[in-house]
Formats: structure tokens, C-alpha cells, sequence
């Protein structure tokens, strides 16, 4: 028992992190109908970024956790923001109104931009990080095994927590947020009632890297190592949550990373390490085939 | 607008890129992390961001000022490229004369590099069915040419059957797992289908990474047989049973590599040869249909599933064919090689080459591959190049390098389509 709570607990920290990454897709996915490729990648450049910041911050002296933390976190959804914006700008803004698959060989492209543009800038080698926080607290002490969930943990999910509260009142409650859902509804008919579309999906995918900046941050502080090749595993598994959860629903995206992060955990716990991506595959299999608009998704409405 | 305004104007939005380019790389390249012996620690390089910077101010000017001054004449890169397209019934011809005829002047550098662009070739034509025909998204095909090789290297292990009987068995094989995968996901529409078929592939990867009693893991397969030319074997030693033993001739390694390049040639002819016949059959036409228009389709009473199926099947096979040839040639494979990477390329073969063009896959392997090659001295430089190159072919040719279709039956003479009329599929 004490075992399964210890899982849970682990497969919601994870599931949080795949869910910050999985709004990114959703969002784009929903209003112009492309998937961002590069996305996990710029989730690895704000991991990458996280990690300069920290580094930098304890070099000049500022040693307070709190601080140093909050410092690192605007400062890297900042720049993560202005390389989602470069990066829809460059490789997406000309593609718009082309054909399907050209939007998204030129985000494969971007994917592999990214990666390697991390890689001869700041070296292929694993960098290591010394854990920020410490500590835990015991929940259940079992006769063999007892469960506990540590102060990093707390953090992450009380991060994205406000993170996603913030996000949810910008979408719900702004006039960007109508603007946006406008967008997502119909993009043509949004920009003939006087919406500047353009300027939406940038702010989209502004609003996407920031969050998956976010994401990056608390993956360098949960595993505390990082490389240039997170992004495409990540990627993927958030890509995979946002469909499990129904492309283009924003409750459904942390909704499927959860999913997805449990799914990884208890598998790991109770199976095979080795299979556990093969589980959410599968599941993601399973569930699409049951449900082919995903668990939260609209089904489409064809028109002839 | 007059000029000195223009001036000006340029110099702003030139200074702007170059402030984003500050922000964008002052910490990424600036402070370079370092693990140091005991803790990180970070290498500033200033210099770098401000090269970085300069060189993007004066590409932005000078991007700016050719857009502004270009003679009203010169026909802008995209329009290049077009008419260049035009030339395309004479290259075909050209380039197999040229592709038959490339080992007897080329050295082995260069037909090793013939082999390489020819699997591409034959990859993207087998994708080219699905994606370019049926207009499915495939994400995963290299899981059908990792089921290919390692088809053939397990069959040659275990049974010790060789490289031909394999053959057909590594195709059938994958047309087989073509169908398997396809039968359950297809009912999927558009991105669905993508993720699925993407995850398929990483299963195919991690199942063949651990698997280790039937594998080998890791550590992959080698010792691959090498193929026989009707049961003569490429042998450096020479004597009977042999190439050059039977002819009477100089054992030489370069024998091999010919015979590997007229091999992996007929297999990429051979995948042309039944697409373009496929396409001219009730089944190809029902495919390009499907992916114009699925509702019409089933209203035609066509069975959208057994058709996709079939593209998916085709596809697969030659995915398949072209997998027991990789592993024939390099005599060793493992998981490694069949990464999404893989995948990615073929299917940007595919699309910078015109989906559902023939000669612009192959046009677009030359210059992907060959472009790969060129640069191989950039080392770690190599796949930045790759990845921006990719974005900027796109730009500039987002319906790929020859875009124009031309109808596979007519009423009348067959007069090219233009590409804005191709619907490019949802499934």
C-alpha cells in the first residue's frame, strides 16, 4: 500500500511535468492545426537555460533557494518565449495557408535545428546539477516500505499548479484568452471580426515555450541532469498525453500527461523499466482506438 | 516612400533582428556550462554572441536591400527553381542513364555514396505510397525497415538462409506487420494516425533494444551474411565458389560494392516500376481518390479500409526490402539505426520532394544525402546545417521540388495539374 501511494505520488510529479509540455502542443495543435515538433525541443533549451541561470546566480553570490528559483524561472520562460516567437516566425509564419505536411517538415527541421544548435553551443556531455532541495516528508510508514513525498516534489507540483491557474485565468479571463479560443474556434472568421491573428498565434506559441521553459526548470531540479536529447523523448510522451487527452482541450492535455505519467510509473514499479514507454504507447493504442477523439476531445464534425 | 526613409527603415528592423539574436543566444552561446572537477561552472564567450549578432544584423540588411532593389526582372528564388522544374522530362532519362552507368568511372567513395542515396530513394519511393498516394501521415516507417533487417539477419542466423531467399520473406514480413498495425489505427484520422504510427515505431526501437535473447540488445547483430551472386560469394581469397574465382579474374573489394550498387539499383527500380504501375490500376487510383476526397469515396462505394490497408501494406514492403538490404550491406545492424531521425528523413524526402512525384523523391534523396555527405567535414556542424536547411527548402518550395502532377489516365493528351489543385489527404 504504502508502495502504490509512493508510486502515485512520483507519477503525479511526472505526469505534472508531461502536462506543462502537453498544453504547448494542444494550443498550437488547436488553432492552426500543425504539430510542433520543435516543441519538446524548446522545452530542452529552457531546461538548458535553467540550468546557465542557476549556475550563474550562485557564481555572483545569490544563494537563496527561493530567489535564485524565482529568478531562474522568469528568466528562462523569457527566453524560451522570444525563441518560441523567432522560431514561429521563422519557420511557420511563411507556411501558413500551405499545405499540411510543409508546416511540419519545417518544425522536424527546427527540431533538429534546436537540438543541435545545444549541442556545438554548449557540448554534447550530460551536465550534472547538485539538488537544490532537500528533504521530505514521511506519509506511511509500512512495515517494509514507507512513502514519502520529498520537498522537491511538493515544489514541482505547487509550481505548476499556480502555473496552470495563471494560464487558465489568462485563457479564460483576458482579452488575449478570448482572442486565443476565438482563433482556436475559426481562425478565418476570428480575423474578419477584427482579431489580429497573427499576432494570436504568436502569442501562442509564446505562452507554449514559456510554460514548457517551465517545465524544463522542474525537470533540471527533479532528475538534476540533463543533455540535448531530453527534448525529443519528452516531446513525444507530452505530444502522446496531449492526443490521449483529446488534441486541442487544454484540461485535457494535463488531464493525458498525468495519465501518462502514472501509466510510466506504476509500469516501472510493477513490470519492466524497460517497457514503460511501450505501456503508454500502447495505451495511447488503445484508448485512440476506443475513443478516437481522445478522453476529453470533441469528435469531428465532417462537413461535405 | 523615399529612399532615406527606406534606409532607415531597414537599419531598424536589421537592428531589432540583431537585438533578438542577443537575446536569443546571450546565454546558449555566451556562458558555456562546463562540468569542472568538483561543480559546474560557466565559460563566458562574449565574442561569439556578438559575431552571432553582426552576422545576423548584416544578413537582415543585406536580405532587406535585395528584396528592395532587386531588378523588377530577375525572377525571384521560388520562380528559379520552377522553371528549372520544367526541364524535369529530360532529367529523369539523364539521371538512369547516369545511375546505370556510375561504376564504370566512379570510384568506390563514390558508389558507396550511391548505395547510400539509392536506399534513400527506394525508401522514399515505398513512402511515397502511403504518404504521397494515399495520403496517410506516416511517422513510424523505419519500424517497417528495422522489421526488414532484422527479418533478414535473424533468418540468416538462425536458418542460415540466404540474402535472396530472405529477400521476398523480409518483405512479406513487413507487409504482414504493415497490417497488423494498420488494421486497428486506420479508422484514425490525420494526427492521430501520425502519433500512432510515430509510437509504433518507438516500440519497434525499444522492443528490438531489449529483447535481448532474440537481438541482442545493444549490442545489435553482426556477421550479417553478404549476398551471393546465384550462389557465388564475394570473397577476398579468391579460388572456386567465388565471384573471381568462377571468371577467372583479380579478387577485388570493389566487386562487391558494384554488385551491392546493381542490387540496391533494381530494388529502387523495381519500387518505382510497381507504383507507377499500382497508380494506373483500379487499386492506385482508388488511393489518390481516397486522398482527395475520403466521404466521396465511400459514397463511390470504395472500402476505405482494405484500401488504406493496401497502401499501408505496399508501403511497408518496400520498407521491408529495403531493410534486408541495409542489413546485407553493412553486415551489422542495431536498434541504433532506426531512430526517429530515420523516419523524419524519409519522410522529408518525401515532402521536399513533391509528395507523390516520382522523380522529385529521388531528386530530393541526391540532395538530402548527398548534401549530408558534402558537409561531412563539419562534423557536429552537419545536422545544424541539416535541420536549417530543411526549414529553409521548405520556405522557399513548400509543395517540394517538383510539385506538378501529372494525371495518371486522361481523356485526351495528359496535361500537367498545377499543385494548388492536389489535395494532399487528412488520413
Amino acid at each position: 500500500m504504502a508502495y502504490a501511494l509512493q508510486q502515485l505520488i512520483n507519477g503525479l510529479t511526472l505526469g505534472m511535468i508531461y502536462g506543462l509540455i502537453a498544453v504547448g502542443y494542444t494550443m498550437v495543435y488547436g488553432i492552426i492545426g500543425m504539430i510542433n515538433f520543435a516543441h519538446g525541443d524548446v522545452f530542452m533549451v529552457g531546461a538548458f537555460l535553467s540550468l546557465i541561470a542557476l549556475t550563474g546566480l550562485s557564481a555572483i553570490g545569490i544563494t537563496s533557494v527561493p530567489l535564485a528559483l524565482a529568478l531562474t524561472l522568469v528568466f528562462a520562460a523569457a527566453i524560451a518565449a522570444l525563441y518560441g516567437w523567432t522560431i514561429e516566425r521563422i519557420a511557420y509564419r511563411p507556411l501558413r495557408g500551405s499545405f499540411r505536411l510543409a508546416p511540419l517538415i519545417s518544425a522536424i527541421g527546427m527540431s533538429i535545428l534546436l537540438q543541435n544548435f545545444v549541442q556545438v553551443s554548449q557540448g554534447a556531455r550530460v551536465k550534472p546539477m547538485a539538488p537544490l532541495i532537500e528533504g521530505d516528508i514521511k506519509l506511511w510508514a509500512g512495515p517494509e516500505f514507507s512513502a514519502s513525498i520529498s520537498a522537491m516534489q511538493i515544489a514541482i507540483i505547487i509550481t505548476t499548479l499556480l502555473v496552470l491557474g495563471v494560464f487558465t485565468w489568462l485563457v479564460t479571463r483576458t482579452p488575449l484568452g478570448r482572442a486565443m479560443r476565438a482563433c482556436e474556434q475559426d481562425l478565418k472568421m476570428a480575423g474578419l471580426l477584427g482579431i489580429d491573428t497573427d499576432q494570436t498565434i504568436s502569442l501562442t506559441f509564446v505562452i507554449g515555450a514559456a510554460l514548457a521553459a517551465v517545465a524544463g526548470l522542474l525537470f533540471l531540479l527533479y532528475y538534476g541532469v540533463i543533455d540535448f536529447y531530453i527534448g525529443f523523448i519528452a516531446g513525444v510522451k507530452a505530444f502522446t498525453a496531449a492526443v490521449l487527452g483529446g488534441i486541442g482541450s487544454l484540461p485535457g492535455a494535463v488531464l493525458g500527461g498525468l495519465a501518462i505519467g502514472l501509466i510510466e510509473t506504476f509500469w516501472s514499479a510493477y513490470f519492466t523499466v524497460e517497457y514503460k514507454d511501450v505501456a503508454a504507447f500502447s495505451i495511447l493504442v488503445v484508448v485512440l482506438i476506443f475513443m478516437p477523439s481522445g478522453l476529453l476531445g470533441r469528435a469531428d464534425v465532417e462537413k461535405v | 516612400m523615399p529612399a532615406h526613409r527606406r534606409v532607415v527603415a531597414a537599419l531598424r528592423d536589421a537592428f531589432l533582428s540583431a537585438l533578438v539574436t542577443v537575446g536569443l543566444f546571450g546565454a546558449m552561446i555566451g556562458l558555456k556550462t562546463d562540468v569542472g572537477a568538483t561543480s559546474l561552472r560557466l565559460i563566458p564567450r562574449p565574442w561569439a554572441v556578438v559575431i552571432a549578432a553582426a552576422v545576423v544584423f548584416a544578413g537582415r540588411l543585406a536580405l532587406l536591400a535585395w528584396r528592395a532593389w532587386r531588378p523588377a526582372g530577375t525572377p525571384s528564388p521560388r520562380r528559379l527553381i520552377a522553371l528549372g522544374g520544367r526541364a524535369g522530362r529530360y532529367v529523369a532519362p539523364i539521371l538512369l542513364v547516369f545511375a546505370v552507368g556510375l561504376p564504370t568511372f566512379a570510384g568506390r567513395y563514390w558508389l558507396d555514396l550511391g548505395v547510400l542515396v539509392l536506399t534513400y530513394v527506394m525508401l522514399g519511393w515505398g513512402l511515397n505510397i502511403v504518404v504521397g498516394l494515399a495520403g496517410l501521415l506516416d511517422l513510424g516507417y523505419v519500424a517497417f525497415y528495422a522489421v526488414g533487417a532484422y527479418a533478414y539477419a535473424l533468418l540468416a542466423q538462425d536458418f542460415g538462409l540466404g540474402f535472396w531467399t530472405c529477400l521476398p520473406l523480409a518483405g512479406l514480413l513487413a507487409a504482414c506487420w504493415g497490417v497488423i498495425l494498420g488494421f486497428p489505427v486506420l479508422r484514425l484520422r490525420g494526427d492521430y494516425l501520425a502519433i500512432v504510427t510515430l509510437a509504433f515505431g518507438e516500440i519497434i526501437r525499444i522492443v528490438l533494444l531489449n529483447w535481448v535473447s532474440l537481438t541482442n540488445g545493444p549490442n545489435g547483430i553482426s556477421d550479417i551474411p553478404r549476398p551471393t551472386l546465384f550462389g557465388l560469394t564475394f570473397s577476398m581469397g579468391g579460388g572456386p565458389g567465388t565471384v573471381a574465382g568462377f571468371f577467372n579474374i583479380e579478387p577485388d573489394i570493389s566487386q562487391r560494392v558494384i554488385f551491392l550498387y546493381y542490387v540496391i539499383l533494381g530494388l529502387a527500380l523495381l519500387t518505382n516500376w510497381v507504383s507507377l504501375r499500382l497508380r494506373r490500376l483500379p487499386l492506385g487510383r482508388a488511393w489518390e481518390a481516397l486522398r482527395e476526397d475520403e466521404v466521396a469515396c465511400r459514397a463511390l462505394g470504395i472500402n476505405v479500409t482494405t484500401t488504406k490497408l493496401t497502401a499501408f501494406a505496399m508501403g511497408a514492403c518496400f520498407g521491408g526490402l529495403a531493410g534486408a538490404f541495409f542489413a546485407t550491406r553493412q553486415a551489422f545492424i542495431s536498434p541504433e539505426s532506426f531512430t526517429f531521425m530515420e523516419s523524419a528523413s524519409v519522410l522529408a524526402i518525401v515532402v521536399l520532394g513533391g509528395l507523390g512525384s516520382q522523380l522529385g523523391v529521388a531528386l530530393a534523396a541526391l540532395v538530402m544525402i548527398g548534401g549530408l555527405e558534402v558537409f561531412r567535414d563539419l562534423a557536429e556542424y552537419r545536422m545544424l546545417i541539416f535541420g536549417g536547411a530543411l526549414v529553409v527548402m521548405m520556405i522557399l518550395r513548400p509543395r517540394g521540388l517538383v510539385s506538378g502532377r501529372t494525371p495518371s489516365v486522361s481523356l485526351g493528351s495528359a496535361r500537367e495539374i498545377s499543385p494548388d489543385l492536389i489535395a494532399q489527404g487528412r488520413g
